[in-house]
């Protein structure tokens, strides 16, 4: 008898307006507007094709493990070890073709070895109950070991006949829509399933997702398990671009482009909530600066300095955004 | 009494967390249609007790039967697969999300189809609805909990149990953050739900002019251990008072 139903008064409009507004992904995606537009000033081939494919590029690898990254903050873990699983799955499917699987099957595999990755992370994380952080950090090293070690610390081809390099990699716009396609599904995850909804009920309040009889453990272990297998998609697709892979490919660089395009988007590093497009918009705000700075020839070292900064700006600007928001932004 | 099916009942629980003993021996049992009220001080182990009822702790010993038969509560889904239901004391809501989401919180409405995507809309009319006929004033359907005042996130957790129906209903001093005029919607709201007739209410709560206005029967715990038991009818405030007072006296 109380609740009134949704107006669509100017004053809602407004309101709702203003609310679209404080969302963290609204601002970092007007400066990344605002970033593309001056570097085209500064750089008559920024918004060409070519360098399209490259911006492209820049974000995609970040947002694919961006995304089980924004899962795993939000129900308040962390993997620090998915640029190293990015860095083995190359190989893990270089092997298996040269033990004799058609690539298809070879992929297939290696995807599984990434998943049993976030398997064990998970189970140690949750069974042992240390912090995902420890856990991580160890697997860290401990997947860098197994690369090198099947590597022998040496670059390898990427097998695989034309098409399907192209459609894996080879294309330059293939990453982009793979990433695209993760993009889309796990917001559907995170936002219509209830697996998304318990995730966000499990960082919220632990104690009320158990007391609501919320499956914790299997809901984190499956968010493990996600970002891993995510972290060797991205790294099979960035070793199918560019036709070898790297054993020290990806790494934490890449691992910190993901987390940060996601706090940069939105997501709360105290769990409870995050949006997986603020992971997009937050890493195509990282892959404008990125681009754009290496079209205007800027000096690596310096380079760096700006990348650093700007994600320091980017993060602190977003967490005071939530701030107000949660203070009386309703 | 005898001819009125008996709900649940807990026969010797005990239950200790580390050193703590929060249960040493407890027996309860309760009835279809009764309201039963459990009164305590704190740390006297009733939130632990119906805890244990709800499958969200296990007993280190003690037997429940629910409906006459044995059974083991492993979790909390079991335990609602027998009609448990549970006001927790510290209401168990996430304050990040709707009032919806809470109100169905892992009891989600699932669109047809195999993709099993939440049912968003229903959610939100089944929710107006229910918070409209138990009459619980909030501002939207659509607000995070958090936005709310401590009586109303009390009045979501308890509509959140009594949409369920319930079979057994457990009320964790459900009154606890109420104003007097908030307090006495929930409390006729308990009231019709025992009209019912067929469900079994047990209630903790402190204040004991209340707990003897609604509750049918009262048991008293005091340090893990039932210490009194009587039908409401046949006690009085003062009794309970007396009770709580010669147990301090004789510790002294
Ligand atoms: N999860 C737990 N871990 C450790 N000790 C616990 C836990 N839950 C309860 N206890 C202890 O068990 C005892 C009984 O606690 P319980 O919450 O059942 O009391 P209560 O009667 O509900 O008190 P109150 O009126 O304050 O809610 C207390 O000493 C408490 O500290
Ligand atoms: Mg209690």
């Amino acid at each position: 008898m109380a609740i009134q139903p949704a107006t669509l008064s100017a004053r809602g409009v407004a309101r709702r307006a203003h609310g679209l507004l404080l969302r963290p992904e609204a601002g970092v995606f007007i400066v990344s507007v605002v970033l593309v537009l001056y570097f085209q000033v500064a750089n008559a081939n920024f918004l060409t094709d070519a360098n399209l494919q490259t911006l492209s590029q820049f974000v995609a690898a970040p947002v694919i493990i961006a995304c089980g990254e924004i899962m795993l903050l939000i129900c308040r873990e962390i993997d620090l070890s998915v640029g190293q699983v990015f860095a083995l799955a190359p190989f893990v499917m270089s092997d298996a073709h040269a033990a004799g699987l058609p690539v298809v099957a070879a992929i297939l595999v290696a995807l599984l070895v990434c998943a049993l990755i976030g398997l064990a992370i998970g189970l140690i994380t949750i069974w042992l109950e240390v912090p995902s952080f420890i856990t991580t950090l160890g697997m860290l090293f401990l997947v860098t070991g197994v690369t090198l070690t099947i590597s022998r610390g040496f670059p390898a081809n990427t097998p695989g006949g034309p098409l399907l390099t192209n459609i894996l990699g080879g294309w330059g716009y293939a990453e982009i829509v793979w990433a695209l396609i993760a993009v889309a599904i796990m917001h559907v995850v995170l936002r219509h399933t209830r697996w998304g909804l318990h995730t966000v009920a499990i960082g919220g309040n632990l104690t009320a997702a158990a007391e609501a009889g919320i499956a914790i453990n299997r809901i984190k272990i499956g968010n493990f398990v996600l970002t891993s297998t995510l972290g060797g998609l991205a790294g099979l697709l960035e070793a199918f671009r560019i036709g070898s892979t790297d054993p020290l490919a990806g790494g934490s660089t890449i691992m910190f482009l993901g987390v940060a395009s996601g706090i940069i988007g939105g997501t709360a590093l105290g769990g409870g909530s995050g949006t997986i497009i603020g992971g997009l918009v937050g890493a195509i705000l990282l892959g404008v600066l990125q681009d754009g700075f290496t079209l205007q020839g800027i000096n690596a070292f310096t380079f760096d300095i700006i990348i650093g900064a700007a994600i320091l700006i980017a993060m602190i600007a977003n967490i005071r955004i939530a701030r107000r928001r949660q203070r009386g932004g309703e | 009494m005898s001819d009125v099916a008996e709900a649940i009942r807990a026969e010797a629980l005990t239950k200790r967390f580390g050193s703590v003993t929060a249960l040493a021996g407890v027996s309860i049992a309760l009835k279809r249609g009764e309201t039963l009220g459990i009164l305590g001080d704190n740390g006297a182990g009733k939130s632990t007790l119906i805890k244990i009822l709800t499958g969200y702790h296990q007993p280190d010993s003690g037997q429940l039967f629910v409906d006459g038969k044995p059974v083991r509560l492993g979790s909390v889904d079991e335990a609602r697969a027998f009609g448990i239901e549970c006001v927790y004391q510290d209401l168990a809501l996430v304050n990040g999300l709707s009032v919806y989401h809470n109100l169905f919180l892992n009891r989600e409405l699932l669109r047809p189809g195999l993709l099993r995507l939440l049912d968003h809309a229903a959610m939100r009319r089944r929710a107006a609805e229910a918070l409209a006929e138990i009459g619980v004033n909030v501002p939207s359907i659509e607000i995070e909990v958090g936005a709310l005042s401590g009586g109303q996130r009390q009045a979501i957790a308890v509509a959140r149990a009594v949409c369920s129906k319930a079979r057994i209903l457990l009320l964790d001093e459900p009154l606890a953050a109420m104003g007097a005029r908030e307090a006495q919607q929930i409390i006729r709201l308990i009231e019709r739900l025992k009209a019912r007739g067929d469900i079994a209410i047990a209630m903790i709560a402190h204040n004991y002019a209340q707990t003897l206005e609604i509750c049918d029967r009262v048991i008293l715990m005091q340090h893990g251990c039932v210490t009194f038991e009587s039908a409401t009818a046949a006690t009085s405030a003062a009794e309970l008072l007396e009770i709580v007072r010669r147990e301090y006296r004789q510790r002294a």
